[in-house]
């Protein structure tokens, strides 16, 4: 039986997530007082060397997005948590607000102190409002306790659009519009909320700084993968015996996560392909699995570890089904700003229905597959860069459950399958 | 300086500049659709891809800032397929109209289809099959035709901060609405027509009533005569491919008559008729210090405006008709009269540079003539397919000079089409008429210029009269938020709803920039100088109005013909939604 | 109380016009033309934005809806678990088609996207409150819960 490393985890099911002073009695807050008597830039150094980098999807440095928006010019600077977990799949973030909050407020306080920030927002997704309760509460209990000392952070909800889980429509949102992304340059970090430095963080990645404050960069860098250092937390999901949440080192494969925590395939029916990275993640084959889960080893693979969320689907599932299925999710949270992914989505969609149901062509085959590739290059964000990517990866790696459904019959104009 | 590498071209530019920017400066134009060059990037539309460097994922040119060492590919066949499958996208869900559409020619959309070559659509046609708005007089949207670039929900909320326009929806159910996805009638549109200029497809047009001009020509019992806006005889030229101003009146009415008209007269009479008018009200209601400041009335863009945003402020306004309505008044009245033509008979047009002007003609209160005062508003642009339905030669017409009665006017008439033209017309006639002197330089650079809001003081023996000039209602809103507050320091005070004036009204030629309004200014204040009269009150038919007609500025006739009234237009979506220190 | 009373409270609270909307709706049930013009008033934004604020969210609507929403998921691990066999077992039971509200106003029925609580698929909520890894035969005592007490669980 595998064994988690939780370190994010590590206060879970041992304190009571509404008094403070069980987790101050598991050491909670004590990496913020290390941290404040640490200059901001040494601070920042600190995180930059441990190489902690987003457990959103994005997977970016850490510590190079804080020293970004430290060095940006301006007084007013803000730290906002990134909790509107929208990823199918995924309710890691969920797990850790619920029960160990003073953990991310503990992060986001440190991360305040690295780019001078006095206010911090956590975007909660609508549908945790009922976390709403423990966070204000928590976050009283913190400001009371001295330990917030001038900085501060609201709660402030979405409401249900999963495009407020990209920071720049995420921000759009705090600021009361609809949540539709902004071009890039400028990034957050230098122009984000009201304009000002902003960093965006995952609730994972904030929750993972108070360790590496307290033992140090260098032990959470040679934790799991080098590139990728750290545990991660899966979300394991689908035809699974042991569905649930699991944190690992960034290094253990996806067949440990799938088989060693996961307990296999119900009724031990064959696997026929594990989506990685939550709902715009790539589908893989069985041959894929001894892929180290961290972001660059998939990366190279052409996959991308994303939220951490696992979906396993056994031999008797259709994928094209399912892949219609995630696409129409694309379409229903497209935000509509942009032509690729507006237009597109439904496109996709449409062009799957018509394979499934046996009135496709090579040529509509073809046709899905270039807008697909098409969507992932010029979309505005990355909602549109990823929305084709189970599709395109499902295409590459079973490419049978396509092409059955499919007549021989070829337009002119049609390319080669 | 960066310096970087587009197709293989050296290029040098300032820090910050785009990579559009820095290709159109050697020569490489990308193509763009939601770019507008007055307004903000929007990034949405994903035509202008390029390949920047070794990245997978291409950059919109437009949103991208150059950095040192870059290298551009605006042209390998990769980037240009990229760019083709989103105008496909684009073109799968829009009507296939082309032929039946008022932007048939005129359209960036169909630009863009030619010149990526498009013969078939991979994808299947589509279109939302949302029901065209022919709610208003004025303009008609037709929202199956949007792309969503969202240009007109910027113009209308940052240049006019009217606000009719927003968002409705998300993905592919995203759609532009009017307020609160009402009719467009019932939104806060102004029917100021800026949209129409903006919005690069035929999503949002004028109303379209040239079946109605040919059925009154067809018809052998009406006379059908025409007034002329000071704005549109220099900027029809456009609509003939040639530079604005650059079509002699004697051209231009030469014109109208071959398309039909009977009798071709012009606005800029009746607009010295206005200064006339209103400056003796300016004068009297400074002298008796009543309801300062006077406010003009002849934009109908911002009298919706005013009516719906500042309905508290109504008697602020000018009692005065516009020089459209004045004329409408007259024309089946003194001129019936003067020309012995039965009113009954005459159908009454107005050519002008504004969509707006639709609705005001069809008014109720606007038939103080005892029938309709004016039957028909044409906007230059349908004036232009007039000319091209009769293929007309310009260079063969015949001159012609305007009719008798109500032709004749001054440059001060001429300088009504540009903002700060009322202004200068009411001064160069209160400054005679309240001194007594002659007033040697006529022009008022002071009320010149291109910012939204001017201010003057003009010395008139001893009274020191302040006036403040405004073009856009966004420059109203605040102007009025100072009346409001009880704080404006003005006499008077000019207001266009359009930025730069009548010239840029929303029945121009499309008008695609800044630039090209500064063009019409400056043709109209040439046109001004070349006048040999250039006071409204020299101009001899106007006397002989009065003298035949009307007796005095005010009397109890110019009341009952020239001077109207407002209504509040209770609209509960006209709450203030401009906040000033709003970053953008 | 009153919709302008709501508005009040979050009025100081730079761009709080969502969470506005929110207590409107849970109030409410949805976002009236009345709702959309005291935020815009309130928040110094034109009535066409809040109106594209208030369509853009899942979680609000522009139309009335009955006083128990229930969604279901429909996202890919809730689909593979069954989703589909709880829609038709909500359906019959509330004896309504998706995206319809019963005669009595009770009951919506809607299908939403991940909610976040697939530990236990399939998930439905009702009024926000999760109910992951029921099947079809548990939802009778679910709903009549509901009907029984007449009150929503936050108290509404």
């Amino acid at each position: 039986m595998a064994r988690e490393t939780r370190i994010v985890l590590k206060n879970l099911g041992k304190i009571d997530p509404m008094k403070i002073e069980d987790a101050v009695a598991q050491g909670g807050y004590q990496a913020l007082l290390k941290a404040r008597d640490m200059s901001p830039a040494d601070l920042i150094q600190e995180i930059k060397d441990s190489n902690l980098r987003g457990r959103g999807g994005a997977g970016f440095n850490c510590g190079q997005k804080w020293a970004f928006a430290a060095a940006a010019p301006g007084n007013e600077r803000y730290v906002v948590c990134n909790a509107d977990e929208g990823e199918p799949g995924t309710y890691k973030d969920r797990i850790i607000m619920e029960n160990d909050p003073h953990r991310l407020i503990e992060g986001m306080a440190i991360c305040a102190h690295a780019i001078n920030a006095r206010q911090g927002y956590i975007y909660l997704r609508g549908e945790y409002s009922f976390l709403r309760r423990v966070l204000t509460h928590a976050i009283d209990q913190a400001r009371e306790a001295g330990y917030l000392d001038g900085f501060d952070i609201t709660v402030r909800r979405g409401a249900g659009a999963y495009i407020c889980g990209e920071e720049t429509a995420l921000i759009e949102s705090l600021e009361g519009k609809r949540g539709e992304p902004r071009y890039k340059p400028p990034y957050p970090p230098t122009q984000g909320l009201w304009q000002r430095p902003t960093i965006v963080n995952n609730v994972e990645t904030l929750a993972n700084l108070p360790s590496i404050v307290d033992k140090g960069a260098s032990w959470f860098a040679s934790l799991g993968a080098p590139s990728y250092p750290g545990t991660k937390i899966f979300t394991l999901t689908g035809d699974i015996k042991n569905p649930g949440f699991y944190e690992v080192p960034t290094n253990t494969t996806i067949r440990d996560i799938v088989y060693g925590f996961g307990g296999g395939i119900p009724g031990d029916l064959a696997l026929q392909a594990v989506q990685i990275g939550g709902t715009s993640g790539a589908f893989i084959p069985p041959d894929l699995l001894d892929t180290p889960a961290d972001f660059d080893s998939m990366q190279y693979a052409g996959l991308s570890l994303g939220s951490g969320a696992v979906y396993v689907l056994d031999e008797t599932r259709d994928i094209l089904e399912v892949v219609t299925r995630i696409e129409s999710f694309f379409e229903h949270e497209s935000c509509g700003k942009c032509t690729p992914c507006r237009e597109g989505t439904p496109r996709l969609v449409g062009l799957l229905e018509k394979i499934a149901q046996g009135r496709g062509s090579r040529f509509d085959l073809d046709l899905a597959r270039k807008l697909g590739h098409n969507m992932t290059i010029t979309s505005l964000c990355g909602l549109g860069m990823a929305a084709p990517v189970p599709m395109l990866t499902a295409m590459q790696h079973f490419p049978a459950v396509f092409t059955q459904q499919v007549s021989a019959k070829t337009s002119e104009e049609g390319t080669p399958w | 300086m960066v310096n970087l590498t587009i197709d293989g071209q050296s290029v040098s530019v300032p820090e910050g500049t785009t990579i559009l920017e820095a290709a159109r400066a050697v020569g490489v134009r990308i193509p763009t659709l939601c770019f507008h060059p007055d307004q903000s990037i929007k990034a949405n539309c994903r035509i202008c891809m390029c390949k920047v460097g070794e990245s997978r994922v291409l950059q919109a040119a437009c949103a991208s800032p150059v950095y040192e060492g870059m290298t551009v590919d605006t042209r390998s066949p990769a980037v240009i397929e990229a760019r083709k499958l989103n105008l496909q996208l684009l073109l799968a869900n829009h009507p296939q109209d082309c032929l039946n559409c008022i932007r048939n020619g005129a359209c960036q959309l169909q630009d863009l289809a030619a010149e990526f070559y498009v013969r078939d659509n991979p994808f299947e046609i589509k279109t939302r099959r949302m029901e065209k708005d022919f709610s208003t007089p004025s303009l008609f949207r037709d929202p199956d035709k949007c792309i969503l670039c969202r240009r007109c929900i910027e113009v209308c909320s940052v240049v006019q901060t009217v606000n009719a326009y927003g968002m409705q929806g998300r993905g592919i159910s995203s759609i532009v609405v009017p307020t609160m996805g009402e009719k467009q009638i019932e939104s806060t549109c102004i029917m100021c027509g800026q949209c129409i200029h903006v919005c690069p497809v035929a999503a949002i047009n004028e109303v379209e009533e040239i079946d109605k001009f040919m059925a009154a020509v067809a018809d052998p019992d009406m006379v059908v005569v025409t007034q002329i806006a000071p704005s549109v005889r220099l900027a029809v030229a456009e609509e003939i491919g040639r530079r604005t101003g650059d079509l002699p009146m004697e051209s231009f009415v030469s014109a109208l008559r071959h398309v039909g008209f009977d009798y071709v007269l012009s606005t800029n009479y009746t607009a010295d008729l206005t200064i006339m008018e209103e400056g003796s009200e300016l004068l009297k209601r400074i002298q008796e210090n009543d309801r300062l400041p006077v406010i003009t009335s002849c934009s109908p863009g911002w009298i919706n405006f005013c009516e719906t945003f500042f309905p508290d402020m109504l008697d602020h306004l000018s009692s005065c008709k516009s020089p459209q309505q004045m004329f409408g008044a007259l024309v089946k009245t003194y001129w019936a009269e003067k020309m012995g033509i039965d009113p009954a008979r005459i159908y009454s047009v107005s050519i002008m540079p504004c969509v707006a002007k639709k609705y005001e003609a069809a008014r109720p209160e606007m038939n103080a003539s005892g029938y309709r005062d004016v039957d028909l508003v044409l906007t230059t642009r349908e004036v232009g397919r007039l000319f091209r339905l009769n293929r007309l030669d310009f260079s063969k017409l015949p001159p012609s000079q305007l009719d008798s009665w109500m032709g004749n006017f001054t440059g001060a008439a001429v300088i009504f089409g540009t903002s700060g033209g009322v202004t200068e017309a009411a001064l160069r006639t209160a400054y005679e008429l309240a001194t007594g002197e002659l007033l040697e330089d006529v022009e008022f650079q002071a009320v010149r210029g291109r910012e939204n809001i001017r201010e003057a003081e003009i010395d008139m023996k001893g009274t020191k009269v302040k006036v403040a000039v405004g073009h856009s209602t966004r420059a109203a809103r605040e102007l009025m938020e100072q009346v409001r507050s009880g704080q404006s320091k003005y006499h008077f005070i000019e207001i266009m709803a359009c930025p730069g004036g009548c010239i840029g009204g929303g029945g121009q030629p499309l008008t695609r920039s800044d630039q090209q309004r500064a063009e019409r200014i400056e043709a109209i204040y040439l046109e001004d100088q070349a006048q040999q009269l250039r006071k409204s009150h020299e101009n001899p038919d106007i006397k002989t109005l009065y003298d035949d007609y009307l007796g005095a500025p005010l009397s109890e006739k110019s009341h009952q013909l020239l001077h109207t009234h407002y209504h509040p237009a209770n609209n509960r979506y006209a709450v203030p939604g401009w906040n000033p220190q709003a970053t953008n | 109380m009153e919709t302008s009373d709501i508005v009040a409270r979050y009025s100081n609270m730079p761009g709080g016009i969502i969470e506005a909307f929110h207590e409107i709706v849970d109030r409410h049930g949805f976002l009236s033309q009345e709702a959309i013009i005291e935020a815009a008033r309130g928040f110094g934004i034109s009535v066409a934005e809040a109106y594209g604020v208030a369509t853009f969210y899942s979680m609000f609507s522009v139309k009335p809806k009955g006083k128990h929403v229930v969604r279901v998921c429909r996202s890919a691990p809730c689909h593979t678990a069954g989703s589909a066999a709880m829609v038709d077992a909500l359906q019959e039971h509330l004896g309504i088609k998706i995206g319809e509200t019963t005669p009595d106003q009770r009951f919506t029925l809607e299908l939403t996207e991940c909610v976040g609580q697939c530990q236990a698929t399939p998930v439905f909520t009702i009024d926000g409150e999760p109910y992951p890894g029921l099947t079809p035969s548990a939802i009778g005592p679910v709903l009549e819960s509901y009907l029984r007490d007449g009150n929503r669980k936050d108290g509404r």
